[in-house]
């Protein structure tokens, strides 16, 4: 089973209910020293409350959530905007919440390739340049943990590739485990250790090459699926309303979409999420 | 020469000054211009309870500041209203207060307008003690939880995913705002406090690079508007806070015309060297 001393952050059943909705439910997942775990799923799946949920910045309201004592984390939130009252600098933001040196700055700067922009005005960054400026500061920490939502978004296609490549090499240079959010599937396909898809709750979980030997991968990834909103068709046999309520693809409509619930594709995928546990 | 009084009202003007303008930065930043006032505001009713308790002046204010700061913190976090009405509620809510208690208080004769626009002559020498002292203490706590409190008003979540406990940071951030509305209220007065606050911390944002700058900037700036603002009132018999707030007003407009011009020319310039 898991090897504890090994894991950063568990996730046990976890579930957030806002006003009587459930963001989501019944979350299981781990993210050990050195693993790349990807959350992806359609928009208001709850990707980035099960990250929230992670760090700690919302409790649970049911289920667990357990981090390792005196974990450090790196975070790069989804959204973040600077004031423009706020005079800062690339450098400044760098030791945002911990002293960091110069060199470390320097560093950090360099491999996510704005190293020129250190003495720049964050607010005058485009949205590609900020985006790798957020990276970096979260990896200069060297944290135990970084939590990366949507790392990449509005960085040009070039770059893109390159950022995946740098953060799946900081998880082996720092040792350190990474759950990220991502849209690019491709990319989360080649350097993930584990998938996790999220649509209100956990729809199937598991290493990449398990998710790829399944016929449902295939089918995606084969010829013109390899677009990024295919693979959400794949698993989401079920639709969520506007009303809350869920849609099954047998017509039937439940109030919420537990894994209890009468769907199917939690046992299809039953064996990945054994390979998960000993990858 | 310059009387007692004076040197008084200057070395308390320049304390005051000097912790107000760091703080003021973070009012600045977290859009908080309008917190200020709530918490100026319901100083008055401070004051009254000092006269009915018989206690310190500055302590009462500052009782009264604390507790309105955090229930600020409290209803924000609990009630549907947005935080503007909110406060403009207890701002004018507590103000009202303070002066009907006022009313009811016909045994003490009290100076209003030394309350509401600050008193020269009334800063004793317990008056700066207290200042000092208290603000010694605001600083010290203020670069003690400085990374943090900056920290969270760049980002919430961002401070307290990486450990920073921003929760925390932001109550002290409360009390040290009500520390220092209570004593710089007998400086600048319950209704000019907030400009104390805001005016020095925004000039100094046209001229700073950082946030660390920008505080110590904003804390000079506000030194030079109690000194100018003072020998002004001095010379010309005006109230001793307005003069400050038009001191600090002028700072401002000095400092934002040339760093106006000076924009236009290097884009004048640049466009020149462009062709």
């Amino acid at each position: 089973m898991l090897d504890r001393s090994a894991d950063l952050v568990i996730l046990e059943n976890a579930g957030l209910n806002r006003g009587g909705d459930w963001l989501v439910r019944g979350v299981d997942l781990a993210v050990r020293r050195g693993e790349i775990v990807t959350l992806i799923g359609p928009n208001g799946a709850g990707k980035s409350t099960t990250a929230k949920i992670a760090l700690g910045l919302l409790a649970p309201d049911e289920g667990s959530a357990t981090r390792a004592p005196g974990l450090s984390v790196g975070y790069v939130p989804q959204k973040l905007s600077i004031d423009w009252t706020l005079p800062l600098t690339v450098a400044r933001f760098m030791g945002l919440t911990s002293r960091v040196s110069g060199t470390e700055i320097a560093a950090a700067l360099d491999l996510v390739g704005i190293a020129p922009l250190i003495d720049s005005e964050v607010r005058h960054l485009s949205g590609g340049e900020f985006q790798r400026a957020l990276l970096a500061r979260a990896i200069a920490r060297k944290p135990d943990l970084l939590v990366l939502d949507e790392p990449v978004q509005g960085v040009d296609f070039s770059g893109e590739i390159a950022l995946y490549e740098l953060i799946s090499n900081i998880r082996t240079e720092l040792g350190c485990g990474i759950l990220m959010i991502s849209h690019d599937l491709h990319v989360v396909m080649a350097s993930t250790d584990s998938v996790v898809c999220l649509n209100g709750h956990v729809c199937c979980q598991g290493t990449p090459h398990a998710v790829a030997e399944s016929s449902e991968y295939r089918e995606l990834f084969g010829g013109r699926a390899a677009s990024a909103l295919a693979v959400y068709e794949h698993a989401h046999d079920h639709t969520h309303l506007p009303d809350g309520t869920v849609r099954h693809a047998d017509g039937s409509v439940t109030e919420y979409c537990h894994p209890d619930d009468g769907h199917h594709h939690e046992d299809e995928h039953e064996p990945q999420r054994g390979e998960a546990d000993h990858a | 020469m310059l009387d007692d009084f004076f040197i008084r009202a200057l070395l308390a003007g320049v304390g005051v000054a000097l912790v107000a303008g760091p703080l003021g930065c973070f009012i600045v930043w977290r859009r908080l211009a309008y917190f200020g006032d709530t918490l100026s505001h319901s100083a008055l009713l401070g004051v009254v309870l000092a006269f009915l308790l018989q206690i310190n002046i500055t302590l009462a204010v500052f009782g009264v500041c604390a507790a309105v700061a955090l229930s600020v913190l409290a209803l924000q976090r609990n009630a549907s209203l947005s935080s503007d009405s909110l406060l403009g509620m207890l701002a004018h809510s507590s103000l009202a207060l303070g002066l009907v208690a006022l009313a009811f208080m016909s045994s003490v004769r009290v100076d209003l307008m030394g309350f509401l626009f600050g008193d020269i002559l009334a800063v004793s020498r317990l008056d700066l003690a207290i200042i000092y002292i208290g603000g010694g203490i605001v600083i010290a706590v203020l670069v003690f939880v400085w990374r943090a409190l900056f920290a969270a008003t760049v980002n919430y979540d961002l401070a307290e995913a990486e450990g920073l406990r921003p929760d925390r940071a932001n109550i002290v951030f409360m009390l040290l705002m009500a520390v220092v509305i209570a004593i710089s209220m007998k400086i600048v007065g319950v209704l000019l406090i907030t400009a104390l606050l805001i005016i020095p911390a925004a000039t100094a944002r046209q001229l700073a690079r950082g946030p660390e700058q920008m505080a110590l900037i904003a804390a000079v700036l506000g030194v030079i508007a109690v000194v100018a603002g003072l020998f002004g009132s001095l010379e010309w018999d005006t109230p001793s806070g307005p003069s400050i707030v038009v001191a600090a007003a002028t700072l401002f407009v000095l400092v934002l015309l040339p760093v106006a011009l000076i924009a236009r020319r290097r884009l004048a310039s640049e466009g020149s060297a462009g062709r």
